[in-house]
């Protein structure tokens, strides 16, 4: 029982000095990290192995986790791929007809530093105020002035550079829906979270998942019927030669679909720009009001940098974020495509939006019946 | 979508009297919805026959119509006053059946009133089962195999094709009333009767039992712009059977994994969405806890118990977004207040867990039948919320009020490993603690789990509690891990004095800190300081005062009553708030300490901070060292807030009001009899008893009949009328068995008029709002009694003695602020009986008909102001030309095996109030509004004991005289024959049939009227007469004065349709 298991002290720190004390779990070391806090009640382990958070610490502010332990089926990618991770309570016991694992194997597994039995609350309200800091995990001795000069210098040196590269899969892979409408997609994989590729495969689209760095070349030997601009970790201005690229897409002339970094990215190829927020939107609760249908939908959401907005001959808002009115999609006129900056995918979280899917397959089988009819 | 434009005059129909399934969640709803139609601009109307509510204050609405629930009074109020709209969904189900009936019949369309909030179908999808079965088979939701029947005949065919056990549902039923599990054909058939009578459509569903799957609700509203959002999930401790509202329940769900969690909340907004409900509506789902399958179990269209814990528990007002709704705002228009900056159009996520306990009645109903099933038996509810469920846990137990600190209970702590073993498989209220025993003497959890059938996660975190518990008792602090246990220990929720009372040892206190409920789980700052508990780093209250600056107010803590229980309703979270809003009036800050989710006194805007917290002294203690009060009220909370006196007064806490040393005055014998010495003032003979045998001695010395009770008392708790020896040995054998440390009083009893009278007192004047008298003699419970304001058979000179009493008693009390007077008039004189110096349950309503705020007044002069300043006169208010009746209602068709009798023993749940010009009008429609049918025709039972055989021979002779047919049991009949009354002798239940039991189910009883020496017991006749009598709903009286209340009643000859209207803010 964690609970009566309280012997390896650990440790957050942040890089204004702000230090938590809790409980080790996981593994122990020191991991650095931008410390980012979730407030979804469920869907942990989609938080802990989806790309966007690579590099980060995350913060999990409702404070039981770990209740319905881990599964095989819950994977949102191969691996779990944040830097540390933080919560009130974890559970050892847990209690689900899935569970194979408790979080705590998970994260050893995974050979993440946990800190628990810090007050997350605090912690959360810290970031609130301040924006989100670099900070560390540790299990180190933070009483001793040399670790702690050590761990405070390993946060300062903090950086995140072009984490896509580090997430994206290496070589491209083919996935085939059961179904036969069998629209072909190319899905871009920026950090690209599972689901997104269940829900193409449910509605009906063969999927080539394609590098992060393919060009449009590498797209056109595919001849796919559209393209999807996955999510991912980092800042959509790291990355110009991606943006190069997704140019090249527009030009291409198949519907593109963007979530995400998609969404970002498309956006930056587009002349807009982007910003990085306070503390972002991580959760699974955003309010988001699809304007063309003037109705708000509950959405899951993971993300620190927001479009601000995009040339007006390029494409307009047409969702936004009920909360503080930031852009969550973009449709486009010069284009055929169309971006969300939430998780429309969902898992963690509501499936409200699932209906983007369904649009973007409505495109691609316009564009086939366009193109036939121009064949004829 | 703002305002709609043909909408500006709503009724509001009320939830009426608390009964078991409707409690005071519907006041804290319909109190929300007047308020947010009214910010909105609308005028609104009320009804609802229930004085203790705070709905029904002036304030609240334009005008206010305490009158029956029925709907030829709906109908008149439609036609006198033409409102455009009818608000349905906030009256529970009383105000949605009633909103139904009125739109089936046309009459809403021909009289051009608009139904708010849900439409005919909508309701009929929902509760009608079989319409609401092709409603999910058509959206591919699933439910479980079930089918509607109408006779027993067919349950039973339908039982064989899909195999016992099965479930009777019983339609349009409050709280599942009737329903229940049936094993075997016998058990089907009398609960499928059961069921059928109980339903107004003679309707129930019979369907596979689903026993052992997880029980699940989802909280979801939706606006006429088709936005769908859920506020909350939970998820019941106990799996599917156990009526959720006799659950334990925690919120959010907590072993549901995103999967199972989303594909639910996905099923919740298609039923929703299909329902087109506008407002809010309550999903139940059952959840195989092996595989993904489930069922949705009921759908509840309206705001209900769960959603006013759905609204405590996250800080979203459901009821006053779900008026504005109905009136036409969409989600995304309306602001969310505890952030003042968000819309409400989002889903509250919270960084904490909630627990809800029920309460149940055992206590007050010791014979009654403690089994839990479909049919909900708590009569109100507590909610913790804490950082862990252990936390939350722990503070659910002392929260309830049980007398408990942990789950540990002596008598299963004493019981063999096999008693355990056998009682893990009863389903009673004492679940918990017997699982929790289970696991202090270290039964396998596997085990538990195959008994009890609840999930492994809540067993292992009630493990880590009694493991917790073990430790301390057996290994106490000093060890080497001895620090770190206590710190764990106040993490799990063990308070300081609970830890020193299992080790023996002390240590330096170390009080909680406070955390936020704000909606959001702290992704943004929240305006409203609403706070529970923990043990942490940060102390959140404290900073928000330092950050308001508000560590120089003037603060006040004002304490709410806890959970809605027998002897301790609603009226006294009437007093809270009221006490709450007068003090924000004055310009202090009101700092309401309250647990109960069901209240207007725990809603955020009604103080301003709230503490949802126990009201136990180390935890109010908590609260005292981060607000640092400079007073506190406790005369408002009932005994629950009275009870923290004594702490306060040691951490130095002021106390406003009464000085507490004379609140022990008048509740210890010895200083009370000393009191009354000094004020010249009489009460009946009495003496103070701690044996059998000095029992028996002091009973012979008085004369019989006595009262025995204990002298700590709440409600009448184990009050007896003793009329010979044996029921003195009797009751004195269950009492010391008990080892109550408070000696036992007894009392000479007399016979007389009981007189009640609340007076507010400011050390010089007093002021009597009114006079109360009761229709039953002496005896029954003053809370069971009818009570008429004003007094109808009182003298000026007794009226005048007993203004002089009260003047007396308040001043040799130094009464500062509130005190409840009651008397006994016998034989002309004027004797007292009890004192209590303290809001009362009559405060409310004799506050609403006297137009005197009793609360508002007292809570002024508790902080310095004198009745002259307020501009009233001292003594006896004026007597106003209305005449209000106030009638008590009864939940006993849901406690089997309850004996029904009245006696000084609280049983009523709830009240109605009749109000009009003549005594006769305002008590037929109390009674009407009571329930009763005020039928003119058909049979009267009667039997009754030997020393009321003259006085029924009276009562028969007026039922006869108006067309009734007399029955009566053999002595009875032989003392009416004897004197000339026609009537047909009926034989005992115990004789063979035909007996009464055949003539109860013949349906030819109107009413029953039954007294015996002896009760309780659930084998005796007598009892089993009266419980057959209340399940075949019919009217039962239990003391001649109420029968001859009602046939004087009848006599009048007047219904409701000659009585007047009256609108209580005009009073």
């Amino acid at each position: 029982m964690s609970y009566f298991k309280r012997d390896k002290r650990a440790y957050v720190l942040l890089e204004d000095g702000t230090l938590f004390k809790g409980f080790n779990f996981g593994v122990e070391g020191t991991s650095t990290g931008e410390i980012v806090f979730t407030t979804g009640m469920t869907g942990y382990q989609e938080v802990l192995t989806d790309p966007s958070y690579y590099g980060q610490i995350v913060l999990q502010t409702y404070p039981l986790i770990g209740n319905y332990g881990v599964n095989n089926d819950d994977m949102e990618s191969v691996k779990s791929w944040v830097s540390g991770y933080i919560v009130k309570e974890w559970c050892e016991e847990p209690s689900n007809f899935r569970t194979t694992a408790t979080i705590n194997d998970f994260l050893v597994r995974q050979n993440i530093v946990g800190v628990w039995d810090i007050d997350s609350r605090a912690l959360t309200r810290k970031i609130r105020e301040h924006g989100t800091m670099n900070g560390a995990v540790t299990t180190e001795d933070l009483d001793d002035p040399e670790t702690y000069a050590r761990v405070m210098k390993l946060i300062r040196e903090t950086d995140n550079i072009r984490p896509v590269t580090k997430v994206t899969s290496k070589k491209k892979g083919w996935f085939y829906s059961r179904e036969n409408r069998a629209n072909h997609v190319a899905l871009m994989d920026y950090g690209y979270k599972r689901n997104i590729l269940r829900m193409l495969l449910q509605e009906g689209c063969n999927v080539t998942v394609m590098p992060a760095e393919s060009t449009i070349d590498d797209i056109k030997r595919l001849n796919p019927d559209g393209i999807m601009l996955s999510n991912g970790p980092g800042n959509p201005e790291d990355y110009p030669d991606l943006i190069a690229n997704i140019k090249d897409f527009m030009a291409y002339g198949k519907p593109i679909f963007g979530i995400c970094l998609g969404h970002q990215l498309l956006a930056l190829a587009n002349g807009g720009k982007t910003r990085k927020m306070r503390f972002g939107h991580r959760g699974l609760n955003q309010p988001v009001k699809d304007l063309n249908l003037d109705r708000v939908f509950v959405t899951s959401q993971n993300h620190g940098y927001a479009v601000e907005s995009v040339p007006e001959e390029a494409g307009f808002v047409s969702h936004v974020n009920m909360n503080d009115g930031s852009c969550e999609g973009i449709e486009y006129k010069n284009c055929a495509a169309f971006t969300v900056q939430f998780h429309p995918e969902a898992s963690a979280g509501p499936n409200d939006t699932g209906y983007l899917f369904r649009k973007f397959t409505d495109m691609m089988e316009q564009g086939q019946r366009t193109r036939l009819k121009g064949d004829q | 979508m703002p305002l709609r434009q043909d909408i500006k005059k709503v009724l509001v129909i009320g939830s009426g009297p608390i009964v078991i399934g409707q409690a005071a969640e519907f006041d804290y709803a319909g109190t929300q919805a007047c308020k947010a139609l009214k910010q909105a601009g609308l005028e609104v109307l009320l009804i609802n026959s229930n004085p203790a509510t705070i709905m029904t204050d002036k304030a609240m609405a334009d005008k206010i119509f305490i009158e029956p629930l029925t709907l030829d009074v709906i109908k008149r109020i439609i036609i006198d006053e033409k409102p455009d709209s009818i608000l349905s969904t906030l009256g529970g189900q009383t105000g949605l059946t009633l909103s139904m009936q009125l739109a089936k019949e046309g009459f809403l369309d021909a009289h051009d009133v608009k139904l708010l909030g849900a439409n005919v179908e909508t309701i009929d999808k929902a509760e009608d089962r079989q319409e609401f079965k092709d409603m999910m088979q058509k959206i591919g939701e699933p439910v479980v195999p079930s089918k509607v029947v109408t006779t027993v005949d067919e349950a039973l065919e339908f039982a064989d094709q899909i195999g016992y056990p099965v479930v009777v549902r019983p339609a349009f039923t409050l709280g599942g009333t009737g329903g229940g599990f049936a094993h075997s054909e016998e058990e089907l058939r009398e609960i499928a009767r059961n069921g059928l009578r109980l339903s107004p459509i003679t309707q129930v569903l019979i369907e596979r039992s689903i026993a052992g799957w997880k029980e699940i609700e989802f909280e979801v509203m939706r606006d006429a712009k088709e936005n769908v959002i859920t506020v909350c999930s939970m998820e019941n401790f106990d799996p599917v059977g156990i009526h959720t509202g006799d659950s334990i329940v925690v919120a959010p769900c907590q072993t549901l994994s995103d999967k199972e969690y989303q594909m639910l909340r996905t099923s919740a907004l298609k039923i929703i969405a299909e329902l087109k409900v506008e407002g809010g509506c309550n999903c139940q789902f059952a959840l195989d806890p092996e595989n993904f399958n489930y069922a949705v179990i009921e759908v509840n269209p309206r705001v209900s118990r769960s959603s006013a814990l759905a609204s405590k528990a996250t800080g979203y007002p459901i009821a006053k977004i779900a008026s504005l709704i109905a009136v036409g705002y969409s989600l995304d228009e309306i602001t969310n207040d505890i952030t003042g900056k968000t819309p409400a159009c989002f889903e509250p996520v919270i960084d904490y867990i909630v627990v809800k306990f029920p309460r149940w009645p055992f206590d007050k109903f010791v014979y009654a039948k403690r089994e839990l099933g479909t049919q909900m038996k708590a009569t109100g509810e507590i909610m913790s919320i804490g950082s862990s469920f252990e936390q939350a846990m722990m503070k659910a137990i002392r929260s309830v009020e049980l007398g408990f600190d942990t789950l540990s209970v002596e008598k299963y702590r004493k019981a063999s490993d096999e008693e355990i073993r056998e009682a893990l498989t009863r389903r009673d209220d004492e679940r918990a603690f017997v699982v929790y025993e289970a696991l202090y003497r270290g039964i396998e959890l596997e085990e538990i789990q195959a008994k009890t059938q609840i999930d492994m996660w809540f067993l292992d975190k009630l493990r880590h509690l009694a493991v917790m518990e073990r430790d301390l008792i057996e290994k106490g602090l000093s060890d080497e891990r001895g620090a770190e246990r206590l710190t764990v220990a106040r993490e799990i929720g063990f308070l300081d004095s609970t830890i020193e009372r299992l080790t023996g040892e002390k240590f330096p206190r170390k009080y909680a800190g406070f955390k936020m409920v704000d909606t959001c789980a702290g992704e943004f700052a929240a305006e409203t300081p609403y706070f529970y508990s923990t043990h942490d780093e940060e102390n959140e209250a404290e900073i928000f005062l330092e950050e308001h600056n508000l560590k120089d107010h003037k603060k006040i803590l004002v304490f709410g009553s806890g959970p809605i229980r027998i002897g301790q309703g609603i009226e006294f979270d009437y007093c809270s708030v009221h006490c709450a809003w007068t003090l924000k009036d004055l310009g202090y800050d009101a700092v309401i300490v309250n647990n109960n989710p069901e209240t207007v006194s725990t809603d955020f805007d009604t103080s301003d901070r709230l503490y949802f917290e126990p009201l136990t002294a180390e935890d109010v203690r908590a609260i005292v060292e981060t607000e640092k009060p400079d007073g506190a009220i406790v005369q408002f909370g009932g005994q629950t807030a009275i009870k923290l006196t004594q702490h306060l007064k040691e951490i130095k806490v002021p106390i406003l009001g009464t000085d507490p040393k004379n609140i022990d005055a008048a509740e210890d014998r010895e200083l009370f009899d000393e009191l009354l010495e000094r004020c010249q003032i009489p009460r009946p003979e009495g003496k103070t008893v701690f044996t059998t045998g000095e029992a028996v001695v002091a009973a012979g010395e008085l004369g019989y009949p006595v009262l025995l009770r204990p002298s700590y008392v709440l409600g009448g708790q184990n009050m007896i009328i003793a009329h010979e020896d044996k029921d003195v040995v009797e009751y004195m054998n269950i009492i010391t068995s008990r080892k109550l440390e408070n000696p036992v009083l007894i009392d000479k009893y007399l016979m007389g008029t009981e007189v009640e009278v609340d007076a507010i007192c400011d050390g010089t004047d007093y002021l009597i709002p009114g006079i109360m008298e009761h229709i039953e003699r002496a005896g029954v419970h003053s809370g069971d009694s009818i009570s008429v304001y004003p007094p109808q058979t009182l003298s000026d000179e007794i009226k005048e003695t007993i203004v002089d009493y009260t003047g007396r008693l308040a001043r040799a009390l130094d009464v500062i602020g509130m005190v409840n007077v009651q008397y006994v008039v016998h034989d002309g004189k004027v004797y007292v009986i009890e004192v209590n110096p303290r809001s009362s349950r009559t405060v409310p309503y004799i506050s609403k008909v006297t137009d005197i705020p009793m609360v508002d007044l007292a809570t002024r002069i508790m902080t310095g102001a004198t009745l002259r300043e307020l501009g009233y006169e001292p003594g006896l208010n004026p007597e106003k030309d209305y005449v209000a009746v106030k009638v008590p209602v009864f939940s006993f068709a849901k406690l089997a095996d309850v004996d029904t009798q009245l006696g000084p023993e609280m049983k009523s749940t709830g009240e109605v109030l009749g109000v009009a010009h003549e005594f006769e009008d305002a008590l037929y429609k109390a009674l009407v509004a009571s329930g009763n049918k005020m039928e003119r025709e058909g049979g009267v039972l009667i039997s009754v004991r030997d020393m009321d055989k003259d006085e029924a021979l009276e009562t028969a002779k007026r039922f006869a005289d108006l067309g009734f047919t007399i029955y009566a049991t053999a002595g009875t009949s032989r003392h009416l024959s004897r004197n000339g009354v026609v009537n047909y002798e009926v034989r005992k239940l115990s004789e063979a049939g035909p007996n009464i039991g055949d003539l109860l189910d013949s349906g030819k009883v109107t009413y029953v009227i039954s007294t015996s020496t002896k009760g309780r017991q659930p084998g005796l006749d007598e009892v089993r007469m009266r419980r057959k009598a209340v399940e075949r709903s019919i009217h039962l009286l239990t003391s001649l004065d109420t029968a001859n209340a009602l046939v004087s009643s009848l006599e009048n000859g007047r219904t409701m349709e000659d009585i007047e209207l009256v609108d209580i803010t005009a009073i």
